[in-house]
């Protein structure tokens, strides 16, 4: 056995630590990992929370006032925040999988320069509205 | 014997699914964004008149449809993924399933009270 293959064990087991400390995952692989997070956080507990204040911002003007109020306070606000991020990067993301879908830029050069562009535009993005709320 | 239990195209017919409902909510993204930057509805009046109007009924309702069957999709790929055992991947499928009925059912009730 040569010692290139000796040197490392096989097979590899993935642990926390493994995942987080020694794997360095590409930036196409953040990109579809964040969009997979974000999509879970869409689901749950975005939808519901945004389901909620549409409910309650319609139902009468002392709701929407109390709603507008609600808003208002600093977890409220990185709750929205925290909803504008993941909307935002699932919504660039889904984009770009569009595209690699059609054929588009899935060339390793275009590809790494549309994930960078898709998390710097839902971070740009995130704070941009932050800049708005605070 | 070992049975796989997999209808033909069901794979496809999902993936497909995924994409087209992501298209249109996209364009609805993009429709409310344009609405909120031309005139930001900031007064209760405002808000109610934008979902009084028939177009905007019908398109919101088109995208908690459209929601529901993304998530549908994309909710039970995650745990596929990630769940191994049967009894407990099916149950959080009927789980998501409530929850995606439980969302359609508060959309239709928000539009149309």
């Amino acid at each position: 056995m040569s010692s290139a293959t000796a040197k490392k064990l096989r097979p590899k087991y993935l642990s926390l630590s493994a995942l987080l400390f020694e794997i360095r995952l590409p930036l196409p692989g953040w990109v579809s990992i964040l969009h997979r997070v974000s999509g879970a956080l869409l689901f749950f507990p975005f939808t519901a929370w945004a389901l909620y204040l549409l409910d309650s911002s319609l139902a009468s003007a002392q709701d929407f006032e109390r709603i507008k109020a609600y808003l208002e306070l600093p977890l409220a606000k990185l709750g929205l925040l925290a909803f504008v991020w993941a909307y935002c990067h699932h919504f660039c993301a889904g984009v770009r999988f569009l595209l690699l879908d059609l054929n588009r830029g899935i060339e390793l050069r275009p590809a790494r320069a549309s994930s960078m562009l898709v998390l710097a535009v839902s971070l740009a993005t995130t704070v941009f509205f932050a800049f708005l709320l605070w | 014997m070992k049975r796989i239990v997999v209808g033909a195209h069901q794979g496809t017919g999902s993936w497909l699914a995924q994409r087209i409902t992501a298209v249109f909510m996209a364009l609805y993204t993009v429709i409310l964004l344009v609405v909120f930057l031309r005139d930001a509805p900031a007064t209760y009046g405002a808000w109610q008149a934008l979902f009084a109007q028939g177009w905007m009924r019908v398109a919101t309702l088109l995208f908690a449809v459209s929601l529901a069957w993304h998530a549908w999709v994309g909710v039970r790929d995650i745990f596929m993924d990630y769940v191994k055992p049967d009894g407990l991947r099916l149950a959080l499928h009927v789980l998501v399933a409530l929850v995606l009925a439980a969302y359609l059912g508060w959309s239709v009730e928000i539009l149309w009270r």
